[in-house]
């Protein structure tokens, strides 16, 4: 049977396919004639907002990308950064948040799988996830059925996959009612002399299909990750991926063997907008032409149409260009694992991207302007109004600080996540130095006596929304922070930018405005971005996420056995505060959490002093001079004791000064750079008077022993008695007494 | 004395299992490919964890059938000792070198956590250096752990002290029945758990309480 190419290109099909009529009359431009359906689709698919970055690409550019620790910034399937010792670190984040909100489950186990094929696509195994995840409201009534589904779905690819998740967040909020977050990272270690890159080299050489049979599955998904949401979503389930977590584990050790064969010139996998996107991208990149046999190409369903096939998204596939001398041996591996594999093109000295189906040419497109002439948008943007700045005295303290507290720590956004993190395999491999629940996950380098990388993932949403400019700066600044507290060398990060609707001037203020602030905070930290993702268009009925910009870094830990913890203390070490003493409240978890407001400007980053504190709490920590170090951040110095002192188990004494300040601001307060650390009683001097000579403020709050955490005669609550509404939120919501929550 | 691993398409804790063996022994194990129908002369052979052949259907139900679990068969008759873990209990198990089944959890979550074992049994060759009732501590990660064996089954497990570990008061992670961690059949050479000793072997993992079960499995020298 043969499948018709031949349907009429009308106005309506045009903007079904996402494409605006002045990028319709682009297209006419370049091909000179009308469009085939399956050229219509390609270009939908390459043209859309998920694959092209066109509204956000002039702004992407400002970011600061290099440094002598980068093998490979932005623009290939993962950004590469050099550990030493001939090794690198090879790492991104993505979103999946579109077919995440659809169908929870696969949408976040595809999303898991994406991440983890765009890493060891560039040949580097595996070792660390995390997952940064954004909820509405908890009583919303599709709240509920969206956590369970999308831990489901994360723990069920990455478990099975094998590789264990180290970090991440979860986060509720009303303003992610209509449009949950799923932002996966994966990071993979790999020989520097042995990174493979996706640019095609050499004419005439096979075009080889790896991996899963192509399906129907995920047609048009690039497309609907570009688009707003309103109640027609249901009908676009059909456009999320199923993830087949065992042919991706097949995959990747097929690929790492192939890989060591010297087969492979170029190699990638294929994610959003499949066969289309990877063909493109490998071709473009290597100015060469390809063409692609579709008959040839491997399938599970009967009378698939070329416009079918080149925009599935089916998963667990890559394309290669292939050394031919080799393909028996590659063949032959594949096979073992029992996958496809099969040579469905070749690369071409035309620059055409020609596909042939049933003997037809369907498609016959110039292949660098599918790609580098992507329209690019420079969209009017303004700048969102800030908030006067607002004094601790104008916000009410608490009636009761140790009820406050309580609530703080039990509460829905600060509450133990452990619910979540257990349904994650966070041990195997057998490197896990620390699992989610400290400032950072820490695997070992397998094979180093003892090196260690770690991982972060931060940002502060509600503070994006009051100044995008200082939520991007602190969104960096809070993720080279909690690197820090580790005792690791921050390297560079990964960023994930979730916003809303690009086309409308605030959403792409708040876009451009953060860009700015991440891009100060990378510069002025060293910390440069090496990969990334842009989500747009996260938007129910006009309502908009609020601007959510996640930044996932990694850091190197050159000898594991000093690394920090947050609950190594010690009965008899003294307590104390680095950075200063709490002043800020506006946009607070204690407003937010305590007193049901936002206001007020989120707190500044002073650069200099954030990096000032961070390198002599890095040096004491490799000094080993720290029993335990704990960042400050949500929640302020009494949650950070709070966790501090559940994850030791052991209480703390602490003075607090009035005279200083008001109580709650200390307490409470979201001050930046700010650090809580225990020592030695016989070290404590010696670190006061270094953090003075550095310039770094410091207070000595108390000693760790008993079993309470005391706070002057504001607060004095038993460290079981915080465990236990630490601890009880998640599984009361998910499992037991929310369940008039429903299932949505 | 030497040992080998399976490798079975869809395992994962195998490189764990490796580095463990490797690491207690200090000689790596060979390998055994799914498709090899001979295991070489070994004196233990470890089924490591992970989602065999995805698991989509029953744990361990398609890798109890390959050709390479003939081999198996053949070498615990003969009494070469055997270990599986996690997903290699789950394949002794549907293989039927050990009586009863793994359910889904009883949460119906997977779960990775520490929890303590109850060493029921130390007069086997896997549990010798251990203590009776010594409590040690080993993370779990699954989702398919649930022990289940019918009533006579489970008293001739009990009776005949082929019930090894038990998960010690208030850590069963996933509702096993007599809160059973891990089993021998009655030869006591095939010894299948849930738990994962192999990541409780140095100090990176905070610990070393599983290093013992392969101290004694493989005789080193104390």
């Amino acid at each position: 049977m043969t499948i018709p190419n031949e349907i009429q290109i009308t106005p309506d099909l045009i903007e079904a396919h996402g494409l605006k009529p002045d990028e319709y009359e682009r297209i006419l431009e370049l091909i000179g004639r009308e469009p085939t359906f399956t050229e219509l689709g390609i270009f939908s698919a390459m043209w859309n907002e998920h694959c092209s970055y066109k509204s956000s690409k002039k702004w992407l550019r400002t970011l600061p990308t290099d440094g002598p620790q980068v093998i490979q910034g932005p623009g290939e399937n993962a950004g590469v950064v050099d550990i030493g010792d001939g090794q690198c670190v090879v790492f991104k984040m993505e979103s999946h948040n579109h077919p995440s909100y659809i169908e929870p489950y696969q949408g976040a186990a595809t999303g898991v799988g994406g991440i983890l094929r765009d890493v060891f696509t560039m040949g580097a195994r595996p070792i660390a996830t995390m997952n940064a995840l954004r909820f509405g409201e908890p009583d919303h009534p599709k709240t509920h059925h969206l956590v369970a589904g999308v831990v489901a779905g994360v723990g069920g690819y990455g478990n099975s996959f094998g590789v264990p998740t180290v970090g991440g967040e979860v986060e509720f909020d009303a303003r992610y009612n209509g449009n949950c977050l799923v932002n996966a990272f994966a990071a993979g270690l790999a020989d520097t002399d042995a990174i493979f890159y996706s640019e095609a080299k050499g004419v005439g050489l096979p075009v080889v299909y790896l991996g899963a049979k192509t399906g129907r599955d995920g047609v048009g998904g690039a497309t609907m990750a570009s688009a707003e949401f309103d109640e027609s979503i249901e009908e676009k389930r059909p456009t999320v991926q199923v993830g087949d977590p065992f042919t991706e584990k097949c995959l990747l050790e097929a690929c790492l063997e192939l890989m060591q064969t010297g087969a492979v010139i170029a190699i990638q996998d294929m994610g959003a907008a499949g066969l289309t996107c990877s063909a493109v991208e490998m071709g473009a990149k290597g100015s060469l032409g390809v063409e692609l046999d579709l008959d040839k190409v491997p399938v599970r369903e009967e009378n698939m149409s070329a416009y079918e096939m080149m925009l599935s998204e089916s998963q667990e596939r890559m394309l290669m260009v292939l050394r031919p001398e080799k393909e028996a041996e590659a063949e032959a591996i594949f096979h073992k694992w029992g996958l496809d594999f099969a040579i469905v093109g070749k690369t071409t000295d035309d620059l055409r991207f020609r596909i042939v189906h049933q003997g037809d040419e369907v498609a016959n497109l110039p292949i660098k302007e599918l790609g580098d002439e992507a329209p690019e948008y420079d969209r009017p943007w303004r700048e969102t109004g800030l908030y006067s700045p607002l004094p601790a005295d104008q916000i009410d303290e608490p009636e009761d600080y140790g009820a406050a507290l309580l609530s703080l720590v039990g509460s829905a956004n600060n509450a133990s996540r452990r619910w979540v993190f257990e349904q994650y395999d966070t041990l195997i491999q057998g490197n896990s130095l620390q699992i989610p629940g400290g400032d950072a996950g820490v695997v070992r380098v397998d094979g180093h006596p003892s090196k260690a990388l770690a991982f972060s993932s931060d940002v502060t949403p509600r503070y994006c929304e009051a100044d995008p400019f200082e939520g991007g700066k602190q969104a960096v600044a809070e993720c080279w922070r909690n690197l820090t507290a580790t005792g690791a060398e921050p390297l560079a990060a990964t960023d994930n930018l979730n916003f809303g609707n690009p086309e409308r001037p605030e959403i792409m203020g708040q876009l451009v405005k953060a860009i700015e602030g991440i891009g100060e905070a990378c510069s002025m930290l060293g910390f440069p971005i090496v990969s990334g993702n842009v989500s747009l268009y996260n938007e129910t009925n006009g309502e908009a996420i609020l601007p959510t910009p996640t930044i996932a870094g990694v850091g190197l830990i050159s000898d594991w056995s000093k690394m920090a913890t947050i609950g190594g203390a010690n009965d008899g070490d003294v307590v104390i505060l680095l950075g200063g003493d709490g002043t800020h409240l506006g946009q607070s978890a204690y407003m937010r959490d305590c007193l049901g407001q936002a206001d007020g400007p989120p707190p500044a980053v002073d650069l200099y002093v954030e990096r000032r504190n961070g390198k002599v709490v890095r040096s004491a920590i490799r000094n080993g001079q720290f029993t335990a170090c704990h960042d400050i951040s949500d929640g302020g110095l009494a949650l950070c004791l709070a966790e501090m002192a559940i994850a030791s188990g052991k209480g703390m004494k602490l003075d607090i000064d009035s005279e200083i300040g008001p109580a709650h601001a200390q307490l409470f307060g979201e001050d930046q750079a700010r650090y809580v650390v225990t020592v030695s009683s016989e070290l404590a001097n010696f670190i006061c008077i270094n953090a003075e000579g550095a310039g770094v403020p410091f207070r000595r709050l108390g000693t760790v022993g008993g079993d309470r955490l005391t706070m002057g005669d504001l607060l004095s609550i038993s460290v079981e008695e915080l465990r236990t509404a630490h601890e009880s939120w998640f599984p009361d919501y998910m499992d037991g007494t929310a369940a008039q929550a429903g299932e949505g | 004395m030497k040992s080998a691993v399976l490798l079975l398409p869809g395992l994962n804790r195998d490189r764990d299992m490796i580095a463990a063996l490797t690491k207690i022994s200090g000689e790596p194990p060979v390998t055994v490919w799914q498709t090899e129908t001979e295991i070489p002369d070994v004196d233990l052979i470890v089924i490591p964890g992970g989602f065999s052949y995805g698991d989509y259907l029953r744990c361990g139900a398609i890798a109890a059938r390959m050709p390479v679990m003939e081999a198996v068969r053949r070498k615990a008759q003969a009494g070469t000792r055997i270990l599986g873990v996690c997903n290699g209990f789950q394949i002794l198990v549907e293989a039927g070198l050990l009586p009863g089944a793994l359910m889904r959890n009883a949460s119906l979550k997977f779960v990775c956590r520490e929890v303590r074992l109850e060493v029921v049994n130390a007069n086997t060759v896997f549990t010798g250096r251990y203590r009776q009732g010594d409590i040690i501590r080993c993370p779990v990660a699954h989702h398919d752990g649930n022990y289940f064996a019918a009533r006579d089954d489970l008293a001739k497990l009990e009776d005949n002290g082929q019930v090894v570990f038990r998960y010690a008061e208030g850590t069963n992670p996933n509702g096993s029945i007599n809160d059973i961690a891990g089993i021998i059949n009655e030869a006591g050479n095939v010894l299948g758990m849930m738990p994962h000793p192999e990541n409780l072997i140095e100090a990176a993992h905070g610990g070393t309480d599983g290093e013992a079960l392969f101290a004694a499995a493989l005789e080193i020298a104390a």
